[in-house]
């Protein structure tokens, strides 16, 4: 029995108790980093006053107890995801980005050769784009893009010969700057048919909807803690347990071996042979804290109340303001999650969020780390709002108050 | 508590809605040279026309917030007709101006900042300092244009 309600989610969450520039703080970057519940934080604390010691070292007690944090979150990511041979196929990496990085220089690196494809899409974060540039650099493969089209959807209608001689169709369960979610199960089985093994971005869905990798089917998964409650400096990296046993190791260094010699080293087996030097322990604390957090809170359930902000709020943004704000992205909730990048008419993204600091709102201006999708549309930046589950309508109501400020001051 | 008022100065807001000196230059004669702000996605392309030391005439193109397209305009204004000495000398007192001094974020006193009746117009800018975060669209065009100089060995009489 989960028992969702936002009001709740807001108590619990000490830095929405701010005031800035004299106002409540209004936090709308959950795309950009959500923020931890107390129980998250004190996971975390507690671990540091009690437990806190290197972990697959010690036989002390609290080494042992610190290496049962790190596993134990290890095992709760398996199940949170539903990795069907559990926490073996659960990598702990630094963030999302580092994720992707892993993927691209061990298993790209180690199964593409040159003239191989990977494709992936206009609307990626630079995560998505940047890793597969440099094994392009190195090993010559061909990065392919599918487009975006007008309404903010991938265009798919060429999609079949977009995924001839591709070896890893690689995209993002929901954009970061458009909202838009991908239809993750169809262009899986899509790419499949065709042959290619697939990576899904989950960067921006983990924290707002259920994730399950057995039914979406796809064959690696890439997300951060710090987008669903979590802490930073902690990101995930799931594939199955056939396709990691044969990744050769990513970084070097202690942790990762089996043995090592004057003459050379015999790596790791499983997740720990990708985990280089000392992980970061406390945050997988706060991670399994974060799971159980929303496990209680429901992700149906955090979407829908999402999916109802959105909604009110790209009416209401649609209809105030004469039409100088607009919503780069889907203008319903048909397939949306809660991020709204607005560009408001002769008013530049940066002023808009110095204007809206001022009364205490918090949204993110830039590129956001899609300069292709930007450029695609014309845009330099947007001034992007999103929500998270402690979201209210009357963030929304901040907003518009801020934004009206806005234009009237660069009128 | 920094005020929105320090920032965003009437004078500030005029550059930024008619900008001076917008255009291009045929390149060559004309040097080109491109400033990026990599977190913000501004860019900006200056055209200098320099003649027996003197910067006859500089344009600009490109996008960018407010601050940055303001301190652009002004900075055009400031530097047009110009020797390089002098064009050199307004691009040292507007960094300094744009240094952040521990004082200034406190909010204890005024900084020691550069001498700004020699400034003009762009003693406005000086409220960017409040701002942190935006020194660096005040700055973009200033590096960009210092930039120019440089990467066309341009040097002042003085600077030989």
């Amino acid at each position: 029995m989960s028992s969702y309600n936002p009001r709740r989610v807001r108590v619990d969450t000490p830095l929405l108790e701010r005031v800035i520039n004299g106002r409540p703080i209004t936090y709308l970057d959950s795309a950009s980093s959500t923020l931890p519940p107390r129980p998250v934080i004190e996971a975390m604390a507690r671990y540091y006053e009690l437990r806190h010691a290197n972990v697959h070292r010690g036989v002390y007690q609290t080494a042992v107890e610190a290496t049962d944090v790190y596993e134990g979150a290890r095992a709760a990511t398996a199940r949170f995801i539903n990795a069907p041979q559990g926490m073996d196929e659960v990598v702990f990496t630094k963030n999302t980005t580092e994720s992707f990085n892993l993927l691209a220089k061990s298993w790209g690196a180690a199964n593409l050769k040159a003239g191989d494809v990977v494709l992936v899409t206009e609307m990626e974060h630079h995560a998505n784009i940047v890793p597969w540039f440099q094994l392009r650099d190195q090993t010559g493969i061909e990065v392919r893009f599918v487009p975006v089209s007008d309404d903010f959807r991938l265009d798919v209608s060429d999609l079949d010969r977009l995924l001839d001689g591709v070896k890893l169709f690689s995209f993002t369960a929901a954009s970061n700057v458009l909202g838009t979610r991908n239809p993750v199960k169809e262009l899986t089985r899509i790419a499949h048919d065709h042959g290619a093994l697939v990576a899904l971005d989950a960067a921006q869905s983990v924290g707002h909807q259920p994730t399950d990798v057995v039914d979406l089917d796809v064959d690696f998964f890439c997300f951060s803690a710090h987008k669903m409650l979590g802490p930073t400096g902690l990101g995930v990296f799931w594939t199955r347990a056939a396709i990691l046993e044969s990744m050769p190791p990513f970084l070097g260094g202690g942790g990762m071996i089996a043995d090592v010699r004057r003459d050379g080293y015999v790596p790791a087996d499983g997740p720990t042979r990708f985990e280089a030097g000392t992980p970061p322990i406390a945050e997988t604390a706060g991670l399994t804290a974060a799971i159980r957090y929303l496990e209680g809170l429901g992700l149906a359930n955090i979407a829908r109340h999402e999916d109802e902000l959105t909604g009110d709020a790209l009416k209401r943004l649609a209809n105030e303001f004469d039409g100088r704000v607009r919503v780069i992205g889907p203008a319903d909730t048909v397939d949306r999650g809660g991020v709204l990048s607005l560009d408001v008419d002769g008013v530049h993204p940066h002023d808009v969020a110095q204007v809206l600091d001022q009364f205490g709102v918090c949204v993110r201006p830039g590129h956001h780390c899609a300069k292709p999708l930007m450029r695609r549309f014309n845009l330099a930046a947007t001034a992007r709002a999103s929500f998270g589950p402690y979201s209210l309508t009357s963030d929304t109501d901040v907003l518009l108050e801020a934004l009206g400020s806005a234009v009237t001051m660069f009128a | 508590m920094a005020n929105l008022d320090d920032l965003y100065r009437e004078i500030i807001l005029d550059h930024y809605r008619t900008p001076r000196n917008r255009g291009e230059l045929s390149s060559p004669p004309a040097i080109r040279t491109e400033g990026f702000n990599p977190l913000c996605g501004d860019e900006l392309v200056i055209y200098l026309d320099i003649q027996d030391d003197v910067l006859v005439d500089i344009k600009l193109s490109g996008h960018g917030c407010s601050i940055s397209q303001a301190s652009s305009s002004m900075m055009s204004a400031a530097v047009k007709g110009k020797t390089i000495d002098e064009v050199r000398a307004a691009i040292e007192r507007f960094k300094q101006l744009m240094t952040v001094h521990e004082t200034t974020l406190d909010g204890n006193g005024e900084a020691p900042v550069a001498d700004l009746r020699t400034m003009g117009e762009l003693a406005a800018l000086q409220g960017v300092v409040k701002f942190p975060v935006r020194i660096k669209c005040a700055t973009l065009a200033w590096n960009t244009l210092s930039q120019g100089l440089d990467d066309y060995g341009v040097q002042g009489t003085g600077s030989k």
